[in-house]
C-alpha cells in the first residue's frame, strides 16, 4: 500500500513525530511505500539540522533524513509554516535576505499543495499530531 | 476509499474532510488548517469541514481579537462558498456543552450528533485533523 504522512509537532516536545517515525519504519518493514511526510505546524521544526540533542538520546532530525534518504521518501516542510517559524532553505534564505539556512538533508521546502496531492494520490494519508 | 470514486479529465477526486478541533485562537492550529482548506480548493476535491470540540468557537459570530494582536480571520470561513466549499459540519454535542447554539454561529452549517459525524468520516478518502 501507498501511504503519506503528516507530521504536526515538533520534535521532543511531543510524541506524535516519534509515532510517525515509527510507524514510517514499520510500514516499510512489511513492504509498503511511504511516498510523503508532510511536516506542518510545529511539525517542520523536524526539518532543522541545527538541533543539537543529548548523545544518549535519539536524534530525531537526522533520523528522518536517513530514513528519507534511504527509502526514497519525500520529506517536505510546508513554506508557510517554516517561514513563521525560522526554517530556511538556500533559496529562501537568500530571498527573504537572510544570512543563513539551516534545513536538513533529505528534506525540502515546498506548499501546502503538496499535503492535498499527498492525499490523493496515496491510498492512505496518516496524521500524527496533537 | 469510497466505491464511487470519480476521475475526471483534471485526475482524482477523492472526499476531503478537514476536522477542526481547536478554539481560533491561543493556539495556531485553527489558521493554519484553515490555509490547508483554501488550497485544497484548487484540486477540486469534494472538500467538507467539519468543527468539533472546541474547534466550535472558531465559527461564532463577533470576534474581536485587537487585544490579543492576532487576526480575526473569521471571514474566511464565510468567504468558503466563493471556493466551492458549503458543506460545514457542526456536531451538536460539541456546541451545546458550550452553550451555543446555531444562532451563535457566523455561516451556514448542518448540524448533527456525534454518531453522525462519525458516519460522515467513515465515508471520507481523507481525513486530515487539525
Amino acid at each position: 500500500m501507498k501511504f503519506s504522512i503528516m507530521v504536526s509537532e515538533g520534535p521532543y516536545t511531543h510524541q506524535a513525530t516519534d509515532s510517525a517515525y515509527q510507524f514510517a519504519k514499520a510500514a516499510l518493514a512489511k513492504g509498503h511505500e511511504i511516498m510523503r511526510v508532510f511536516f506542518y505546524h510545529d511539525g517542520v521544526n523536524n526539518g532543522t539540522r541545527l538541533t543539537v540533542p543529548p548523545q544518549d538520546d535519539r536524534h530525531i532530525v537526522n533520523r528522518w533524513s536517513e530514513l528519507g534518504t534511504q527509502n526514497n521518501i519525500d520529506l517536505v516542510i510546508c513554506i508557510a509554516a517554516a517561514q513563521r517559524r525560522g526554517l530556511l532553505d538556500e533559496n529562501e534564505a537568500k530571498r527573504q535576505g537572510k544570512n543563513a539556512d539551516n534545513i536538513a538533508p533529505g528534506f525540502r521546502i515546498s506548499g501546502l499543495g503538496q499535503l492535498v496531492e499527498a492525499g490523493i494520490q496515496s491510498d492512505r494519508l496518516v496524521v500524527f499530531g496533537d | 476509499m469510497s466505491d464511487d470514486m470519480d476521475f475526471e479529465e483534471g485526475g482524482t477526486v477523492k472526499k476531503f474532510m478537514f476536522v477542526n478541533r481547536k478554539a481560533p485562537y491561543g493556539t495556531i492550529y485553527a489558521l493554519e488548517g484553515l490555509e490547508v482548506v483554501l488550497i485544497s480548493a484548487a484540486f477540486d476535491q469534494d472538500v467538507s469541514l467539519a468543527f468539533l470540540d472546541d474547534g466550535v468557537f472558531q465559527l461564532v459570530k463577533g470576534q474581536k481579537t485587537d487585544g490579543v494582536e492576532m487576526k480575526n480571520f473569521s471571514p474566511t470561513y464565510r468567504a468558503l462558498e466563493g471556493y466551492d466549499i458549503e458543506k460545514l459540519y457542526v456536531e451538536r454535542e460539541s456546541l451545546e456543552a458550550r452553550g451555543l447554539s446555531e444562532d451563535d454561529l457566523l455561516v451556514d452549517v448542518q448540524v448533527m450528533s456525534a454518531a453522525e459525524m462519525g458516519d460522515m468520516m467513515s465515508q471520507q478518502d481523507v481525513v486530515i485533523s487539525f
